[in-house]
């Protein structure tokens, strides 16, 4: 912002008086990381594999793929779009519910302040971690090998999916909570049952109903691609159509995702109005 | 309180009302997606020999796989950057606070279009549009960008203070130095926040766009799979993991340089205190989760 003013700086020995913004070794590290960030742009323009034939082509590519798509198969709704779009939102919600199951009591052990044991959080971050750090396309590709195509591996892909975004954030909910009313049930002798629901719980409503219902929102996004690797739900229907080359078919599972998901996403914005 | 007697945890019917329902739903559900223990059990067994083939890892072809992960990466860098530059004036336009209506409705609905889709989704319509290949995974991407700083950045725009933007305007400043003297200076910590974010997410976006044949690691994932070469598909997978999470590590040093303002241990000058905590990163907390910490 400012440079530093030499006329004010009367001497080497009084520092007070000159300001810098940044330290040298700030401005080192920032410029490093500019230099990183040009680099690997430049050498990403210059490794990636792009065919200019192609690029040219596009506009009328897309525009021959918009004409295919119109109109579109509103009659095959009823036939070939319908169960399978249920079917996903049972995905998306079943899937939501196994995951809170599961990752309450995870999130609780990653929670310092419920289970001091620095060993059992380490543990639970890194479950916490790990279910994170797999796609739910990749969590779908395993179900499948093990409980073959169909409507249980896509529930259990965006269940364990699910799992490490709801653990972390209800344990940093509950590792946010006031200490008071915790030490008021301890000190009349309370079990920890009744600690854990009667302190913990009534602070982190909130925000645990916030992330599901977050959560759920996303999952019915993720939900609508599993099926692409053969996971059911409506990508199966998506699939089918693009195999064979029934665009209009394909342009109406499209409007039904679009449609499903924006009717998710304003039903979640106005419950987390109502209750948050 | 007039009565003494009342009951210090009343039994809350409605709370009640709502777990039977929900256990209805759950019996329903599992009986509609046709879950049965019996298949339960046998995907049990089958999960055993999954695993049990799954290990050890085997790189089968180091080719594939290295030209896969290095492929993933340049689609992700290039889709981050080429999705921010166009998320930015988008963004821009979308916030209320600074924009008429004509111009922020517009941008809003580009920003919804463009977040509703899933990126293979978007990936599956540009391979068509593009051909197979990387460019089609860059394109995706650039799409799911767009959606994601698009909204971040109008929601950072419209939460800035306005006195420092009244405070330019008055000195007459034209437009383009109000936003990047009002404006700009307020967003950018949460704008280097949601930036590495996004490169996160592209990145682990950026092997999965490749199952339907838009280029990275993906496609290399899904072949193996398909032909049941399961030690290489555990070979693949950790490599994946291992890059996320090099590319998380990375995100963090960035974030740390940036908002943390580390590496000021090599500072010439003690910092006067009022100018230190002049640049803490971010306003008050926002109360539950920010849409931020989505990440997907």
């Amino acid at each position: 912002m400012t440079e530093p003013r030499p006329d004010q700086t009367n001497s080497a020995d009084s520092p007070t008086l000159r300001w810098e913004r940044f330290s040298f070794g700030e401005r080192m590290a920032r410029f490093a990381v500019y230099l990183v960030i040009v680099a690997a742009i430049v050498m990403s323009v210059r490794a990636v594999e792009v065919i200019p034939e192609f690029l040219y082509d596009a506009p009328e590519q897309m525009k021959d793929l918009f004409v295919r798509m119109w109109p579109i198969d509103f009659d095959h709704y009823p036939k070939g779009v319908h169960e399978a779009l249920v079917d996903t939102l049972h995905i998306a919600t079943l899937g939501t519910i196994l995951a809170v199951v599961m990752a309450l009591p995870i999130g609780l052990c990653a929670a310092h302040n419920v289970v001091p044991n620095h060993a059992v959080n380490y543990v639970a971050k890194l479950l916490l971690v790990s279910s994170r750090s797999v796609n739910s396309l990749v969590w779908a590709l395993l179900f499948v090998g093990v409980f073959g195509p169909g409507a249980l591996a896509g529930t259990l892909a965006i269940a364990f999916r699910s799992i490490g975004f709801v653990g972390k954030l209800f344990g940093e909910a509950i590792e946010e909570t006031a200490r008071g009313p915790v030490e008021a049930l301890e000190a009349a002798g309370a079990p920890w049952a009744s600690v854990l629901a009667k302190a913990y719980w009534p602070q982190v409503q909130p925000a645990f109903w916030s992330i599901v219902l977050f959560r759920w929102d996303i999952n019915v996004r993720e939900s609508a691609v599993l099926g692409l690797v053969g996971a059911g739900g409506i990508g199966m229907a998506l699939d089918t159509a693009l195999n064979l080359f029934q665009w209009p078919r394909v342009a109406m599972v499209l409007f039904a995702i679009f449609t499903v998901v924006v009717v998710a996403e304003v039903a979640v914005t106005q419950i987390r109005k109502r209750i948050i | 309180m007039t009565t003494f007697a009342q009951q210090a945890f009343k039994p809350n019917w409605w709370t009640r009302a709502g777990w039977v329902a929900l256990a209805v739903y759950i019996v329903y559900a599992f009986a509609r997606l046709d879950f049965t223990w019996v298949r339960f059990v046998t995907g049990l067994g089958n999960g055993a020999r999954f695993i049990g083939r799954m290990f050890p890892p085997s790189i089968a072809q180091p080719d594939s796989l290295l030209k896969g992960l290095t492929e993933s990466l340049e689609i992700a860098i290039l889709a981050s950057v080429l999705g921010i530059l166009i998320a930015l004036p988008i963004g821009l336009f979308a916030s209320r606070n600074l924009m008429p209506v004509w111009a922020s409705w517009p941008a809003r609905a580009i920003i919804a279009l463009a977040r509703s889709f899933h990126p293979v989704i978007v990936a599956i319509l540009f391979v068509k549009a593009v051909g197979f290949g990387a460019m089609a995974g860059i394109l995706a991407l650039v799409v799911a960008s767009v959606g994601f700083i698009g909204k971040l950045f109008a929601e950072a725009i419209e939460e800035i203070s306005l006195k420092q933007v009244e405070a330019v305007r008055a000195t007459g400043a034209p437009f383009m130095s109000l936003i990047s003297y009002g404006v700009l200076p307020q967003v950018f910590s949460r704008f280097i926040g949601f930036a590495t974010y996004q490169l996160d997410s592209n990145l682990r976006n950026s092997t999965m766009v490749g199952i339907v044949g838009a280029g990275g690691i993906g496609g290399t994932l899904f072949s193996a799979f398909q032909r049941f070469d399961y030690d290489f598909v555990c070979a693949i997978l950790l490599s994946i993991i291992g890059m996320i999470m090099v590319g998380e590590v990375l995100a963090g040093v960035v974030r740390g340089i940036f908002l943390e303002r580390r590496f000021g241990v090599f500072a010439r000058f003690d910092r006067a205190p009022a100018a230190a905590g002049a640049h803490q990163p971010q306003g008050p907390k926002a109360p539950g989760i920010s849409s931020e910490k989505a990440d997907d």
